[in-house]
């Protein structure tokens, strides 16, 4: 279970936009200071731990560049709620411990709303406006991989069993 | 029932005799590529973490393009760690600024039809040209491939895009990718394949039938591909890549496919894509007389050899405007030795082209050429998403090397066709 403010974007929120291109090089943390800054210079200093994004249709179109699943999880964004997701984006974000799931009624959802998010179940409710919406469920072994913190600690973990 | 090609390139990879659409299979990894980016600076310390090395180190290619050359203590770092590893976990396929990875990895043939490949980048479908089923993954995905060899996958439906007639001259696979961004939008393809065909799709040369499973990364496309045929094999025979068995990869007659989209190549014009988007593309005549700063001709899309000889049309004899920067990096160093030996590079510096290393440069925002607040840039690259080739306000507008060069030439957005009669166009 996840609970906090929504921020809301629009459709098509790409991977330069979450993680400019520009910051590649240097450490993630100088990067994570620039995300969403393109289109929202709001979000960096007043982002919350517990706080879910919510996108439109194709979030995180764009490059394969995993910092951009990465640095939301940083700023304490557990998931990321939106209409469709580019599929590396997708994959990437499972892959780092953040969930990503596919809720076809995010044009309900303001900036601010109070959401509280039970991955497992696929369900969104929204305290704001008194609403649940559900979600498309997340395949199981995607589940578990995030649920062990990402694909490296489940392959430590899967490596531990075989060995 | 019978399969796409894609399918069945999943189906051998999985150890199957069918797949279909929607399943989840856990393949084998036929050829892993990643480049200094998305490469070892990320998994040396995950599989160390893991306690693992590389499952095949013939399997997996690396290829340095992201901070080439280096200019700074940073990128030079990040280039010695890529160095140190492959030669600690013994990666022989190593091409160390050598140019861009969807560029070299074929013509140093990595690729052949019916491969399972996957590359840490998006534009890894570039492979799909060769009749591989190539796709982009993120750098831990990549981590858990070199650690097992294998990765999951759903079975994407297969979307065709057919282009019947022919292309006029000055219109490009560019063009055609530009068109399709436009009619489908960014998401149009998402999570599915798109398999080009049609008489317009075979009539092109390999450097521009990679154009297009390339851009499937800007309709969603879980990858692209174009069926082998002896336009392919050829290529293939002169990389000395595996050319055994590769005809019998293509999608069987009474195979399913989701969606058929038409387009007409004999309609086509020169597109362009305004800022900040690729579904933002339109007729040339839509952006005529946009003043540009810079035109750049770069990235795996385009600056292929025949990319460059298509800006050579345009500018030869001329001289590109004084209020615009001509930026040529092409994508290879093969390329560069090419284009040296066929007096294309002489054509375009003689017009007032600045020369550029072979690498992804400008178009990932790392390279030499990015953009200033507000500056204006006309590109031949494939993505032209805010913030990408510079600063945030600065505004790229996407289109063949044929309609950069133009706009080089005129310093505002021009049609091509008004600097190439259709006569001087060599073959």
């Amino acid at each position: 279970m996840s609970g906090g403010r929504a921020w809301v974007y629009g459709d098509d929120i790409n991977t330069d936009v979450l993680y400019p291109g520009a910051y590649l090089k240097g450490p993630i943390e100088e990067a994570a200071k620039h995300c969403l800054e393109a289109i929202d210079p709001t979000f960096v200093p007043n982002v919350r731990k517990g706080d879910i994004v919510v996108g439109g249709e194709n979030f995180g179109i764009g490059s394969s560049r995993e910092g951009a699943a990465e640095v939301l999880l940083m700023h304490g964004v557990p998931v990321v709620l939106a209409k469709s997701f580019a599929r590396i984006f997708y994959r990437n974000a499972f892959n780092v411990g953040l969930v990503a799931l596919v809720c076809k009624d995010t044009n309900r959802i303001a900036k601010g709303d109070d959401l509280n998010i039970d991955a497992a179940a696929g369900t969104v409710e929204n305290k704001s406006k008194g609403e649940t919406y559900s979600c498309e469920t997340v395949p199981p072994h995607l589940m578990e991989i995030v649920n062990d913190g990402g694909l490296v600690p489940h392959l430590k973990k899967r490596f531990g069993r075989t060995s | 029932m019978g399969m796409t090609i894609s399918e069945k390139i999943i189906a051998k990879a999985c150890g199957r005799e069918t797949v279909t659409p929607g399943e989840i299979v856990t393949c084998q990894v036929g050829l892993a590529m990643f480049h200094d980016s998305s490469g070892p600076r990320r998994q040396a310390p995950a599989l160390k973490e893991l306690g693992r090395d590389v499952w095949d180190p013939d399997k997996v290619v690396c290829i340095t393009d992201h901070y080439v050359p280096a200019v700074d203590a940073l990128s030079a770092e990040i280039l010695k760690i890529t160095r140190d590893w492959c030669a600690e976990q013994g990666i022989t396929n190593f091409y160390d600024q050598q140019g861009i990875c969807h560029v070299v990895l074929p013509e140093r043939g990595h690729l052949h039809p019916g491969l399972f490949a996957v590359g840490g980048d998006s534009h890894s479908p570039t492979g799909g040209a060769f009749g591989a089923f190539m796709i982009g993954i993120g750098a831990t995905d990549m981590t858990g491939v070199l650690a097992t060899g294998e990765i999951w996958v759903q079975v994407p439906h297969t979307i065709v895009v057919r282009w019947s007639g022919a292309l006029a001259p000055t219109v490009t696979a560019k063009d055609m990718m530009l068109a399709l961004c436009a009619r489908i939008g960014l998401n149009g393809a998402g999570y599915k394949v798109v398999e080009f065909m049609g008489e317009a799709v075979t009539a092109l040369p390999m450097d521009e039938r990679m154009v297009l499973p390339n851009m499937t990364a800007e309709v969603g496309a879980k990858t692209g591909i174009i069926a082998p045929d002896q336009v392919t094999l050829d290529y293939l025979a002169g990389a000395g890549a595996a050319t055994e068995g590769a005809l019998d990869w293509f999608s069987d007659d009474d195979c399913v496919y989701e969606q058929v989209l038409e387009f007409d190549a004999d309609a086509l014009s020169p597109q362009v894509a305004a800022p900040h988007s690729p579904a933002n593309s339109k007729g040339v005549e839509t952006y005529n007389g946009v003043r540009v700063d810079q035109a750049y001709i770069g990235a795996c899309t385009g600056a292929k050899l025949a990319d460059l000889h298509m800006a050579a049309e345009v500018v030869r004899g001329k001289k590109v405007a004084k209020t615009t920067r001509f930026m040529v990096a092409p994508a290879s160093t093969r390329i560069t030795q090419a284009a040296a030996k066929d007096g294309t590079l002489e054509t375009l510096t003689e017009a007032g082209a600045i020369l550029l290393p072979s690498g992804c440069g400008a178009c990932a925002g790392l390279g030499a050429g990015v953009l200033a607040e507000d500056e204006v840039c006309i590109s031949s690259t494939n993505r032209n998403f805010q913030g990408r080739m510079g600063a945030s306000s600065a505004k790229v507008y996407l289109a063949s090397p044929y309609t950069v060069a133009a706009a080089a030439v005129a310093g505002r957005i021009a049609d091509p066709r008004e600097f190439v009669s259709a006569g001087a166009l060599s073959p």
